[in-house]
């Protein structure tokens, strides 16, 4: 193994875990402040893909997709917080996940209903295609790097929001104390709708930027919000600043559990069955890690003070 | 002066096929219409209808349900359609597993089984039926025509395939044929999006040709961030992985790339030209392999229902195994497991009037049965 490809195979992780940690961000930030479980978290993913394929193929310029897709996804979400997520607050999560449960399902046959059944094309802007050489004579897709830095960018304004702002600082008023925040005169119906579509329009981002590097079709959010969903219970469930960790954590696992175990089955065992055994093995190692860190740690990494 | 002929022709089919015609036969299609794997379904089903619809025999119903790939939905679907709507044939079937959870119960009941897609090694060998039937291959064939071309042209290849029973059977299939140095043999998870970690080891394997077999979306994402990747070696797979379905979402960065079929849609035959014809003017579209296959499956029991009742199994069956009919792909003739013997084609990935397709390069295999076939004994 060289240094090269260990060095391209840590990027892989670290944009994996970028991505995640769109999609988880929002997530938590609903989870956290209005205490909502949104398995439709996924179809509002889809939504941002489809969005941004569909503007591209139309207008030509993947940028104006992208807009599309933030915009798609956060309109979405909020009509969805008005129409059904709204009388679900006072529910138990039983009620919250059937009814999410079935947005999903309407969301994909929505999709299925516009655009047909065949995957939609998205490629990457010319701007960002080709490859990098990085020191060690390793080489890397600008796209992938590009994802990266648009990651560290949101983590950083999400931070900012969050800690610096007047509506950060009601996000986290209202993560404390959902009825104090009411009677101290801040109209909460609109925060959880900002908040909502807010969440919305990070997970339709990751799908857009995603979107180009894989195939746009319906159905494609479930997989990453299970993945998601093992990033905000490792990172604890209302954090921030745990996705984040947690994404990073999920990401560089299961890149590298992918790459590294099957080689080192392969010094006991012939190749052909380390590579079958190890592919097994890796695709449960995320889920282990979970574990493990749920048994020392049952809230996960970072819980948040309150809850 | 057309409904004239259209009315003389539908006599003379009537008068051709006589008495058993009037045998009504019901069919039961189970496929897979929702979820990432649509595409597939959807021209399995198109494919099959085109058939049925341009027999013009009425006495054949078919009744379609979404399988949602789910094996356990298949069992359900299967169960209703075999007691409930009491139809003769099943088929349809895109996946391997969902046909493994339906075919020994379906066959048990008495119920034939023709396969549109789906052909696991598991009902190709020992575990092959009298009344199972497959139209479209065995699941190695187009792995092993890649290995045999490979054999030729590369000293070291990378060979990729999803973990699950088909996949392994994919990469089996090739290494019976091929058996030059690896430089690499890696399963993936079902349904992964993201080979990243795949193509670095790739780029660092020192390989000359890389195999993949990634059906549906895999196979798109793959393509896809290949290209990105800006790692230059050749690509070959299994005609699925660049299939009609898949090129327009893969765009240009599939040209060039090899696969092994035994239909491309430029197949210079009568049968195969107005196939396609009939196909683009019905749903205006390019066909998929899935569509020739479900198309000649659909064939198949049209030319057996013509011929004897479905109710006298050994007699449909008899006229099954004569597989008289017209396919697109040319020779077709059933093998003792009931396995197609055609021949198989190597393809190349082109761009024709602004539309991606698959140009047929070469003849890799004659009349190509399968490895199993020696161990079924009925």
């Amino acid at each position: 193994m060289t240094i090269a490809l260990a060095l391209e195979q840590l990027l892989n992780g670290i944009q994996l875990g970028v991505m995640l940690f769109l999609m988880a961000a929002g997530l938590t930030l609903i989870f956290g402040v209005m205490g909502l479980i949104n398995l439709a978290h996924g179809s509002l993913y889809m939504v941002g893909a489809f969005a941004c394929a569909a503007v591209a193929a139309w207008t030509g310029s993947f940028w104006l997709g992208l807009i599309a897709s933030l915009a798609c996804a956060a309109a979405a979400g909020a009509i969805v917080e008005l129409a059904v997520i709204r009388r679900l607050y006072d529910r138990d999560h039983l009620d919250q996940v059937l009814a999410t449960f079935a947005l999903i399902l309407i969301f994909s046959e929505g999709t299925r209903w516009l655009f047909g059944d065949f995957p939609l094309y998205l490629d990457i802007p010319a701007l960002l295609q080709g490859v990098v050489t990085l020191p060690g004579d390793a080489s890397y897709p600008v796209y992938r790097l590009a994802i990266i830095a648009v990651g560290a960018l949101i983590a950083l304004g999400l931070y900012l929001l969050i800690g610096k702002t007047r509506l950060g600082m009601r996000i986290r008023a209202g993560e404390s104390d959902r009825e104090m925040i009411g009677a101290l005169g801040v109209d909460i119906r609109t925060l959880y709708t900002l908040v909502f579509a807010l969440g919305s329009a990070l997970a339709g981002l990751a799908g857009a930027l995603v979107g180009a590097l894989q195939s746009v079709q319906v159905g494609m959010g479930e997989p990453v919000l299970i993945l998601a969903f093992v990033v905000i219970v490792i990172g604890g469930i209302g954090s921030i600043k745990g996705a984040l960790y947690g994404a990073l954590l999920v990401g560089v696992t299961d890149t590298l559990g992918r790459f590294l175990l099957p080689q080192f089955l392969a010094l006991f065992v012939d190749p052909s069955q380390a590579g079958m055994i190890g592919g097994a093995m890796a695709s449960m190692l995320i889920y282990v890690v979970m574990a493990v860190i749920l048994a020392v740690k049952p809230r996960g990494l970072f819980p948040p003070a309150h809850a | 002066m057309k409904k004239m002929l259209a009315a003389a022709t539908m006599a003379l089919s009537l008068g051709a096929s006589g008495l058993a015609m009037a045998e009504p036969l019901k069919i039961g299609m189970i496929t897979t219409l929702s979820g990432g794997g649509a595409g597939l379904g959807v021209d399995t089903r198109d494919g099959f209808m085109l058939a049925i619809k341009q027999s013009g025999n009425e006495d054949i119903t078919v009744v379609t349900e979404d399988d949602a790939q789910k094996p356990e939905l298949a069992v359900q679907i299967a169960d209703k359609m075999i007691q409930s709507d009491q139809v003769d044939v099943l088929t349809g079937i895109v996946w391997s597993n969902l046909l493994m959870a339906v075919v020994p119960g379906a066959v048990a009941q008495g119920k034939f089984y023709v396969s549109t897609n789906a052909a696991p090694a598991a009902l190709a060998g020992q575990g092959c039926n009298k009344l199972y039937f497959n139209a479209a291959y065995q699941n190695d064939n187009l792995h092993e025509a890649m290995g045999e071309y490979a054999a030729k042209t590369y000293k070291k290849m990378f060979i990729l395939a999803p973990n699950y029973p088909a996949g392994k059977d994919s990469l089996t299939g090739f290494k019976r044929y091929y058996k030059g140095e690896l430089a690499g043999e890696v399963y993936t998870k079902v349904g992964q999006t993201d080979y990243a970690a795949e193509i670095a080891q790739m780029r660092a394997s020192g390989a000359d040709g890389i195999f993949v077999f990634l059906p549906g979306g895999m196979g798109i994402s793959f393509m896809k961030q290949f290209a990105q990747s800006g790692v230059k070696i050749p690509v070959m797979g299994p005609g699925f992985s660049f299939s009609q379905d898949v090129l327009p979402a893969i765009g240009d960065a599939a040209l060039g790339a090899k696969a092994s079929g035994q239909w491309a849609p430029d197949f210079d035959t009568d049968v195969s030209k107005k196939f396609l014809a009939d196909f683009q003017k019905e749903y205006n579209r390019l066909p998929s392999i899935y569509a020739v296959q479900a198309y000649d499956a659909a064939q198949l029991i049209l030319s057996a229902a013509a011929e004897a009742s479905v109710k006298d199994a050994d007699a449909f069956r008899n006229e099954l195994l004569k597989a008289d009919i017209k396919s697109p792909r040319g020779n077709f003739k059933f093998n003792t497991n009931q396995h197609p013997i055609q021949d198989i084609y190597l393809t190349e990935v082109v761009k024709k009037d602004g539309v991606l397709t698959n140009k047929t390069v070469e003849k890799i295999f004659t009349d190509h049965g399968d490895a199993y076939a020696k161990d079924c004994k009925i």
